[in-house]
């Protein structure tokens, strides 16, 4: 039996609202990219990017600026590592190379795995903090009782708007001890 | 009356209803399936009262009475869960399911077998849903909006049950959405044209197209809470590249069309009860239309209203403030219209009436209250407090709650043919009333004054209040009781009703017999006018 003008109707019009559905599926998938994208773009959630790299012969420091750069060390709900920098604070030109040093602990008997993400406050410097150097870009695995020095070099870019004079960044410490073993054990490392 | 006669197609060979519990099982009449969703939102909603007594109880003093602050909060999220998803959402799918083929005059829906298929995944769902509470791993305990990494790093293991109901709760809904669609897009009467629709069928035409758009993006969402909690992924774990905030954006890009879904259906509801009862036209019904569509349409530019205090850019905040105080401008416009279809007109006091009058009021201190929380600086102090809670309650118990009930009230002698207890009916209406306000309006106080939601213990100079609201509480809590007593002794005793069973009924629904025949406009029957847009 032929189906009635009506039911053809219907169909199509099933099918186009299926098509709403896929589509609203494939907006939420890309949700998350474009977040990320979002964010990077505008430094909206204090992300810094990766490792920066620079040629310093074109990157002279700029003498008439000094900014203010504050380091916070929080460790995470659950983490029991003491994490602390050398340093509370430095000022700094925008423009030149600086390092400092950052040191976790582990207190624990165990062998364990720590991950520090980096915030910086206020959002609109995030853009223009970069890293050349930074113990985030890894995982820091401890023996027990084992202490690490961990060096950060950065520059702040001289783009940075004229109205922020000082920049906090934050670092929290995450223990992953149990996600890096279940992905050691899916690569078959040890 | 002959229209009514006329109405039933005496060529039709297909019969009655099927006997016994297999009518219920496999069939595919809008009616029968209307009446499944109707009674299962019922008892879900009996359900979910039950958990917020628990917790007014609790709250009813100071201090710990009853129960561990743990279960206090597996109440407060199981509440919301059910009260959202299992008994408003399913309601309004109830009576698109019994009004909608109706008012059209369609012979029923366009996809009668998925329709049956939507109804009874529901059941399972919800059985998987709350069959957390009862399970070894603790039941759901983050909150009805279960944020990461409450809901991921932090949440029972009994949290895949609950995304695997989420799961067939969208299932459901972009089903239903899509029939609903489909048999309004396509199975009209000849010479009803998309602007002679009732209201309640515009409304639910621009509702489905909501679910359509956001139940992806939750079923999408709670995947990837699936895929974090079980597959190593960080979608929203800060320590392996993810953002916490992605879950609060993510969700309330669902969340926030998610309380118009709730909302619109209602505002067709009562744009048929009023004109009925002031016996004149709907004042402004092409602005009504309009004012349901640039609603629609501002709910997926309004999410982050819901976060002011996660640290927003000021440009982000100052939009997100705008655009919400927008939306008050077509649901201002709604309400002048209503009140203007009852100024001059030949008013009767029936209790659907008295439940969307009530509705016109509480639902729009509802929205002032809303549009308080809108302002980015004050929103500082509201959030998380006791204010939001009676914010979106006034919105969802005597808006969309009462919209409902008014609905059953107002079609009740076409459904059953019978007519409930008018006297009964009032008392409900004025127990539901006080009760409702009893319970919430305190809270404004409370929430103002800094008590924080979500808590089972309080500081001792919010005891009065808390008192009170409790109090009301189980006021509106055993008037439902009522309701399903008014209801039963209605079907069992009620006196006979007319076809048009209200004077001032106007729409295609109420030249059907009453009750209405199994099959209905097995042919089209003609739109006149004057049944044109009720």
């Amino acid at each position: 039996m032929q189906p009635s003008a009506q039911q053809t109707q219907i169909r199509t019009t099933v099918k186009k609202l299926c098509l709403i559905v896929v589509v609203m599926c494939g907006f939420v998938v890309a949700m998350v990219p474009l977040y990320d994208l979002f964010c990077e773009i505008t430094g909206l959630n204090g992300k810094t990017g990766g490792r920066y790299t620079y040629d310093p012969a074109t990157t002279t420091a700029d003498k008439s600026r000094m900014i203010k750069v504050n380091f916070i060390t929080n460790t995470n709900d659950g983490m029991v590592w003491d994490f602390w920098s050398e340093k509370g604070g430095m000022r700094v030109h925008p423009g030149e190379l600086r390092a400092v040093n950052f040191y976790v602990k582990n207190t624990t008997d165990k062998v364990m795995v720590g991950q520090a993400i980096p915030s910086v406050v206020p959002t609109a410097a995030a853009e223009h903090f970069h890293k050349t150097e930074c113990f985030c870009f890894g995982q820091q695995i401890l023996q027990p009782g084992e202490v690490m020095e961990m060096p950060m070099r950065f520059i702040v870019g001289r783009e940075l708007p004229n109205n922020v004079q000082s920049i906090n960044l934050s670092y929290a410490l995450f223990d992953v001890t149990e996600s890096f073993q279940d992905a050691a054990i899916a690569t078959g490392g040890g | 009356m002959s229209e009514a006669i006329s109405a039933v197609d005496h060529d039709d060979h297909s019969h009655g209803p099927a006997k016994g519990i297999t009518r219920w099982l496999f069939t595919t009449n809008h009616k029968d399936i209307g009446t499944l969703y109707l009674w299962f939102s019922f008892s879900m909603l009996l359900i979910g009262g039950v958990l917020a007594l628990i917790v007014r109880a609790e709250l009813f003093q100071p201090g710990l009475q009853f129960v561990s602050p743990d279960f206090f909060n597996q109440m407060t999220t199981n509440h919301g869960l059910i009260m959202v998803f299992g008994a408003i959402m399913p309601a309004f799918v109830g009576l698109a399911n019994w009004l909608i083929p109706m008012q059209v005059g369609a012979p029923d829906m366009a996809l009668p077998r998925m329709n049956n298929l939507s109804f009874w995944i529901l059941p399972f769902a919800f059985g998987m849903l709350i069959a957390t509470l009862f399970s070894e791993a603790g039941g759901l305990n983050f909150g009805w909006t279960f944020y990461a990494p409450l809901s991921t790093t932090y949440a029972p293991d009994s949290v895949t049950f609950f995304i695997f109901a989420v799961h067939l709760m969208g299932a459901s809904s972009i089903m239903g959405s899509i029939n609903i669609i489909a048999t309004i897009l396509n199975m009209r009467a000849p010479g009803m044209t998309l602007m002679k629709m009732p209201m309640f069928v515009w409304t639910w035409l621009i509702t489905a197209y909501l679910l359509l758009a956001v139940m992806p993006v939750l079923a999408g969402l709670v995947t990837m809470m699936l895929f974090d909690i079980h597959f190593g992924t960080s979608f929203f774990n800060a320590a392996g590249g993810g953002d916490p905030l992605l879950f609060q954006h993510i969700f309330w890009f669902f969340g926030h069309p998610e309380v118009y879904i709730m909302i619109l259906p209602a505002f067709g509801i009562v744009s048929h009860i009023i004109p009925a009862f002031a016996r004149k036209r709907l004042f402004g019904y092409d602005s009504m239309v309009y004012a349901v569509a640039s609603i629609a349409f501002l709910s997926f530019i309004v999410w982050a209203h819901h976060m002011f205090t996660v640290g927003m850019p000021l440009a982000g905040q100052l939009f997100f403030m705008y655009t919400t105080m927008l939306i008050a401008v077509p649901t201002g416009v709604k309400v002048f219209n209503w009140v203007s279809t009852m100024w001059r007109g030949s008013m009767t006091f029936e209790t659907p009436m008295l439940f969307s009058i009530a509705f016109v009021v509480l639902f729009t201190i509802g929205g002032f209250s809303g549009l308080m929380l809108a302002i980015t600086p004050a929103d500082y102090q509201y959030h998380d407090t006791y204010f939001v809670v009676a914010h979106f309650h006034y919105v969802l118990v005597p808006g969309s709650l009462f919209s409902i009930m008014a609905a059953v009230y107002y079609w009740f002698p076409k459904w059953t043919g019978k007519m409930y207890s008018e006297r009964l009916g009032k008392l409900h209406f004025w127990f539901s009333f006080v009760g409702v306000n009893v319970t919430f309006f305190p809270q404004h106080f409370s929430g103002l004054a800094g008590m924080p939601r979500r808590i089972p213990d309080y500081a001792l100079q919010f005891a009065d209040f808390n008192m009170v609201s409790s109090i009301g509480a189980f006021i509106f809590g055993f008037s439902q009781i009522l309701f399903l007593f008014v209801l039963i002794h209605g079907i069992r005793n009620g006196k006979p009703a007319a076809a048009r069973a209200w004077e001032g009924a106007r729409g295609l629904e109420w030249t059907l017999p009453s009750p209405a025949p199994y099959h209905s406009f097995t042919h089209p029957p003609k739109v006149t006018d004057d049944e044109a847009h009720a």
